[in-house]
This record gives structure tokens, sequence and C-alpha cells, in this order.
């Protein structure tokens, strides 16, 4: 029997098995424990949630691999970890620790204003955050194998990642409807390769997953962007920076399977207490917001 | 012929789209009432706990095992094997299944993501090209269960009167033999 590991498929394959869920971002095992409790898919282990790093300021990197261990050994749901935009060791170490999934993050201070990682050199399957379709495009180029729309993390505010996914639909939406012989100059607008652009105007979808992340605070926050055509969503700070978390995480699992049904987004939003308190986008300075990160 | 994909979380897109290609018409389940309109089942791939979590809030889980014991046919891929398995090892605490199947499945038994594979296999004596992610893998079978895949020395496609599991997701391929098999030999005549 010849087997083949680390292969395009097993890689996108497994971002099809996230579908419908909810990723939350944890600190430590408990907070893994409650999240898989409440019916995530897959916890994001890191050291600080994206409220906090933006807080406290200073440089933000890969988190401690006890702290990921300890996470892996208390759930059975698969566990992702973040990495600096093009710091491939910070990678290597991860996909060591068997991760089963590596999100190059704009949330961590970028190590290369220029490259993102390589990665077809690795076996474990990376998640990359798109502004627009032509960004989404060239991560998957570079191999990414699940896309998530970007917002602005840790503000509880989902005004950017609405704007981030009507630019990708709208994008993918456009493309369907051009001719044949003028896909080559949509993909030198897009800045991306002719092959997945024209990929992309024959399917009307992107070649992966699409998630969306930041900012998302609320179950219909969650099942808004649902309805936006996300195939899953990603919660960071929503979560765990609320009053009562694991009633939260739950209903906001509730809210991304039934996204379309206004009956049980109204039964699950009720009584949550007070949601994550939250920055507007407009008020943090243009050098300070971290979608903006990413090349 | 109604086939109900149980769309709660997971790759239940692409099996739709798998009953479709096999000229069935497919049927979201997400209520009882759409659980009691279709002539057969297929539990798709992804968290079984978070399926399991959906089910038991949305007040699927009983009816569901109801369908089962009263002879729905039943196709589990991946997640679906577990949550059809009698029992399973490595799960997290007291993790409940629907059942039905008289099988040992052990989770995540081919290990984590990066061990995730493709692979030629026999299915049913003809080969077949199958997806293995984060894959379980039958660790004991009862007496009435048929195996017919195996990989590593393990079972991983069995059948048991109307339920079918597999550990691989043939709706991450092209190829319609699994689907086929469960519509022709198993869903055929009830």
């Amino acid at each position: 029997m010849s087997e083949a590991t680390g292969t395009a498929r097993v890689k996108r394959g497994m971002a099809e098995m996230l579908k419908g869920g909810v990723i939350m971002d944890v600190v430590n095992a408990e907070q893994a424990k409650i999240a898989e409790d409440a019916g995530a898919c897959a916890v994001m282990a890191l050291e600080r949630v994206p409220a906090d790093i933006r807080a406290q300021g200073g440089v933000a990197r890969m988190s401690d691999p006890d702290m990921i261990q300890k996470i892996q050994a208390a759930v059975s749901i698969p566990v992702m970890a973040k990495v600096r935009i093009g710091h491939f060791v910070e990678a290597q170490i991860i996909e060591s620790l068997g991760v089963d999934y590596i999100d190059e993050s704009e949330v961590l201070t970028p190590t290369d204003y220029t490259n993102h990682i390589d990665k077809w050199n690795f076996k474990v399957p990376f998640v990359c955050g798109a502004t627009n379709l032509g960004e989404a495009l060239r991560r998957i180029n570079e191999g990414a194998a699940m896309i998530r729309s970007k917002g602005e993390a840790g503000t509880g505010d989902v005004s950017n990642a609405m704007t981030h996914m009507r630019t990708i639909g709208g994008e993918i939406r456009r493309l369907t409807s051009l001719r044949e012989d003028e896909l080559y100059v949509a993909a030198k607008e897009l800045q991306a390769p002719y092959a997945l652009v024209k990929e992309v105007a024959e399917t009307g979808k992107l070649p992966v997953v699409l998630f969306t992340a930041g900012g998302i605070a609320t179950p219909a926050d969650a099942a808004l962007m649902m309805q936006m055509g996300a195939d899953g969503v990603f919660i960071g700070s929503g979560i765990f920076k609320s009053g009562n978390p694991a009633q939260r995480a739950a209903a906001c699992v509730k809210a991304t399977t039934f996204f379309n049904d206004a009956k049980v987004l109204a039964d699950v939003s009720r009584g949550l207490g007070d949601a994550m308190v939250g920055i507007n986008v407009a008020d943090i300075p243009v050098p300070h917001r971290l979608a903006e990160r990413g090349w | 012929m109604k086939v109900g994909v149980l769309a709660l979380q997971g790759d239940f897109r692409e099996h739709l789209k798998a009953v479709a290609d096999c000229g069935h018409t497919p049927v979201d389940v997400r209520r009882v009432s759409e659980l009691h309109e279709v002539d057969a089942l297929i539990l798709p791939g992804g968290e079984s706990t978070t399926i399991i979590h959906l089910a038991q809030n949305f007040a699927l889980f009983q009816p569901i095992r109801d369908a089962i014991a009263q002879g729905l046919p039943v196709y589990g891929s991946c997640a679906g094997m577990i949550l059809l398995a009698d029992r399973i090892v490595d799960g997290v605490k007291d993790q409940k299944t629907f059942g039905g199947l008289d099988i040992t499945v052990r989770r995540n038994a081919f290990g984590r993501q990066v061990d995730s594979f493709e692979s030629d296999l026999t299915f049913n004596g003809a080969s077949l090209h199958a997806v293995f992610i984060r894959a379980p893998w039958v660790e004991q079978i009862g007496a009435d269960v048929e195996v017919l895949s195996t990989a590593a020395d393990h079972a991983v496609a069995v059948r048991q009167g109307n339920l079918l599991a597999t550990s691989f997701h043939p709706e991450l391929t092209e190829d319609l033999a699994v689907h086929r098999y469960f519509f022709e030999e198993i869903c055929k005549g009830r």
C-alpha cells in the first residue's frame, strides 16, 4: 500500500472537515476544554488573545511549545497555532509539535515585510488571512490550504470582516462575468497567478475553504458572516473576553450551524451577559491596524 | 430516493453533491421534520464532538438513534463512522454516539494531521483511491459485521445490516463507488 502524506488534497481536505464550525482562540487547557465542550470544531492555541496583544503592545511571537502541548493533551479536537508572517523557523518548530494547522498570522508581529512562508515545504497545512481576492490567491499560490478573511482582530468590531468578505465575494463574482480573453488582465490587476484566476472564474469560488475572522463577538456576528458566504468562523477575543464564555461559545456554535434561522438566533442570543467591550476600528490609528499587514 | 445528509457541521456539501451525482435527491437534515422525510441518511466528515453536541442541543440525538434502530439505511464517513460505532476509544470523557454498528472505533487512530494520507486500497473487491484525514480505524468488530476494506491491518470500511461506515472520505474524490454501494447494496428494497 503506497501512502502519500502532506498532499494538497489532505491539507485542503482537513479544512473541509472544519466547515460549518467555530474555531476558538484559547490561552490554556481549561479554556480549550470549555471550547471543546461548547462544540468548537478546533482551537487556536496562543499565549495572548488579540485584544491583549493590542492592549499590552510589544512584539507578539509564536507561543511556548509547553503551552501548546498542554492544550493538545487536553482536547481531542484539532489544535492550531500561530506563527509570524514569514517566520519559517517558527513554522518548523510548530510543525514538529504535531499541531494540526498553522496560522501564518498578521495578529503576530511580522518577520518578513516582503515574503510570506513557502508553505509547500511543510506537511502541516497552513491557513492565511486575506483582505481581497488577489491576496487570497497569492497565499494559495504559496501553499495555503485554507483562507480566512481578515477582520480587525481584538476589537469586537465586525465591520472590517464585513468589508473583506464583501470584497472577496465581489471580486469572485466579477471574475465569473468576464470573457475568457479578459482573464489575463484580471490576473495582472489582482496581482495573482493566471491559473488560479482562471480556476476561480470557472468555479465561482476559491479552490480552498474560506473562513472569516476578526471582530466577531456575538452569535449574530457569526451568522452574518455565514450568510455572507463564509464556510465557518474564527472567534478570537470575543469568547473569553466576555462575561460568560461557556454559554457564549455554545451560542456561537449553534448560530454558525443555524445561520439562516432567525428564531434559533434569537433563542441563542438571550441572556448571554456582557459581550466583550470592544474598540471601534475607526478609533484605531492606521499604523496600529493589524488587517493591513500582509502583502 | 430522498437521501438526507446530516448538515450540522463538516463536509456535508460534498456528500450532498455525491448524492445528486448518483441521481438521487439530496436533503439537508438539521431538524427532526427533515429526518422523517428521507429514505436514507449520510453522516458526513467533521468533528464528531461538535456534531453530537449540536444533535443533542437540537433534539436530533434520540430521533436518529430511533431511526437507526428502525432500519433506516445510514452511511457514515470518518466522523460519521465514530457516530455509528457502539464503542469508541480515545474520545472525550463519556462521548456519546448514535451507535448501531457493533464495532469499537479508535478516534484519530492514524495520528494527527501531519499523518493524514491518501492511498490506494480495495473496497468490495475493486481498487479505490482513499483520503484519510485524522482518521479513525476499527479496532474490534462484532460477529455480524462485514469488513469491506482494510488499511495498516485495520478495518477501514465495514457494514452491518442497514449501516455502512468508512474511515476515509470518498466525498473528497470523484470516485462514487462507496456511495453507489450504499445506494445499491444497502438502500435497495428498503
